[in-house]
């Protein structure tokens, strides 16, 4: 029996001292397997009549969720004081930033196929993708930006930068809700939550607007 | 007769996906992940990751083979009957183009009405058998090139809008025709709830001015591939126009009243800056969200297919349709 005991507190100990590589792995496998797939089911045609518009939707949908988890993290660590968890921002940051640039790329080699006066046209000419293509910029110098060294580097400067992720946030918000047709209560569901996230913030963001 | 054929182009068996492993697609990636995966909301009324562990309901709609002349050999390579019934604009059963066949199969056509009303001297009412008997039925081969920009070629069957104008002898006074399609929120879910049915106003409605109604080129169409319509595609009665976006060729019709006035049509109605009455295919006019100069054929051949082709004026029936619309600024009345 007191083997069985020992066992036990040498788990939880385990568990808790590698609970954020956990974490971790869960999101490396939650993030890139359904991004795999997604791939191989569309290369080979077997993602119903018009896989372009799957993967497009998808990577999209995609990019704003992990937005919004990552969002939802540092408010729920400081109210459960939980705060390992703040060391997965980053990973779902970037898978993120990967699915927003999967979107694209999609965008550019299956939608307009390459044609890249179309591709600068749309970017240019239609609001919706203009500002989709504004966010994903944000995202994207977010990104390169990530690594450790460039933030010790960057001091005071790299947390002002990080800001622009609720402006992204809103951004990303408001092209999914201009790209649809009619049907607005999806989009809908997700403005409020992007709102309410940056509401949990408010102070926060009215400081950074007064320092500006 | 109006369809120009060239040569032979029928695919293949072996080419066509299979098709339970073709349907059950949407519910492999549903299952997949949640994370970067899953919308936050299910995507349709039923689909939901635990799926997978319910049985699958088994009610499918009926098809039956029906008797008509062929058409003559096409050039155009097929849109395969799989994508033809999976991949549907069909607000009444959802929003997403794979909801309207998980959805429609419960759908009931027998017994049906259609109406023949209005400016007419004889009205009438077609039954769900007259569908099928009160006219010739033949094969035409169309090009579907939808508003958003991606484009099927299908095989219809069914008989010209005017045979049916024609029988109810119309009067002096119709000018314009008005469709309607059934209203039956207990059968059609996007009609009981607004997040399934995306917002918009039903029933359905949609018009052409007598002259287009009475083009030899415009169908009512009963079926397609050989069989009659999947309830996802519009059974058992649906109109097909195509030289105009795919929103004009209304679904399970119940409605044709012969009218004086341009009547209201739903899109229109909805976003009139986006969709016009008349809706021509036409690449030099964009739809104010994207471009209209080209388009999608979807085919078969997955994400690599370069498939993105230049849309031609009057989806390329000008010849038999560009004389309606003389004088006219196509601009304006886009």
């Amino acid at each position: 029996m007191s083997a069985t005991v020992v066992n036990n507190i040498t788990f939880k100990q385990v568990f808790l001292s590698k609970r954020v590589l956990l974490l971790k792995i869960v999101i490396h496998l939650m993030s890139f397997l359904p991004l795999f797939a997604l791939y191989f089911l569309a290369f080979s045609d077997q993602l119903g009549a018009d896989p372009v518009k799957e993967v497009i939707h998808f990577t999209g949908i995609g990019a704003f969720n992990l937005l919004l988890i990552s969002l939802l993290l540092t408010p729920i660590a400081k109210k459960y004081r939980q705060g390992y968890l703040l060391q997965t921002r980053r990973l779902l940051g970037l898978y993120s930033f990967t699915y927003a640039l999967m979107h694209l790329l999609s965008f550019l080699a299956f939608e307009v196929q390459f044609d890249f006066a179309l591709f600068l046209g749309e970017i240019i000419e239609r609001p919706y993708i203009t500002v989709g293509m504004a966010a994903l910029i944000i995202l994207l110098s977010l990104a390169v930006t990530s690594l450790n060294t460039i933030k010790r580097k960057m001091g005071k400067s790299w947390q002002k930068l990080h800001n622009w992720v609720y402006v992204a946030s809103l951004l990303i918000a408001l092209h999914f809700l201009w790209s649809v047709k009619s049907e607005i209560i999806e989009p809908g569901i997700y403005i409020i939550i992007t709102v309410f996230l940056l509401n949990l913030r408010r102070d926060k963001i009215k400081r950074w607007f007064k320092n500006k | 007769m109006l369809i120009k054929t060239i040569k032979s182009s029928d695919i293949s068996e072996q080419q066509v996906t299979d098709e339970n492993l073709y349907h059950s697609r949407r519910s492999v990636l549903k299952q997949l992940g949640f994370l970067g995966a899953g919308s936050l909301l299910a995507q349709s009324a039923n689909a939901a990751p635990l799926d997978f562990f319910s049985s699958k309901k088994d009610v499918v709609f009926q098809q039956r083979a029906l008797n008509f002349q062929k058409a003559s050999e096409s050039s155009e390579i097929l849109t395969p009957e799989a994508k033809v019934t999976s991949h549907n604009n069909f607000y009444e059963f959802g929003t997403a183009k794979g909801d309207p066949v998980e959805n429609a199969q419960e759908f009931k056509v027998n017994p049906w009405q259609l109406k023949i009303s209005g400016e007419v001297d004889k009205p009438y009412t077609l039954g769900y058998d007259d569908l099928f008997s009160s006219f010739p039925l033949e094969e035409r081969i169309y090009r579907l090139r939808c508003v958003e920009a991606w484009s099927m070629v299908i095989p219809w069957i069914g008989f010209p809008l005017a045979e049916i104008i024609k029988k109810a002898a119309p009067n002096s006074r119709a000018k314009y025709v008005a469709f309607e399609t059934l209203y039956d929120p207990e059968q059609m879910p996007g009609q009981k709830s607004r997040r399934i049915g995306g917002g918009i106003k039903y029933p359905y409605v949609e018009g052409l001015r007598i002259d287009e109604a009475m083009n030899p080129l415009t169908l009512m169409s009963v079926g397609l591939y050989g069989k009659t319509l999947p309830a996802q595609n519009g059974a058992p009665i649906r109109l097909v126009v195509p030289w105009k976006y795919g929103f004009k060729s209304i679904k399970s019709i119940v409605g044709i009243k012969l009218v004086e006035k341009q009547p209201p049509t739903t899109w229109n109605i909805l976003a009139a800056r986006e969709y016009g009455f008349y809706a021509n295919v036409n690449p030099a006019v964009d739809h104010p969200r994207w471009s209209q100069a080209s388009e999608r054929r979807l085919t078969t051949g997955g994400l690599l297919a370069r498939n993105r082709i230049a849309t031609l004026p009057f989806n390329g029936y000008g010849e038999e349709v560009a004389e309606m619309y003389k004088g006219m600024d196509l601009r304006k009345y886009y």
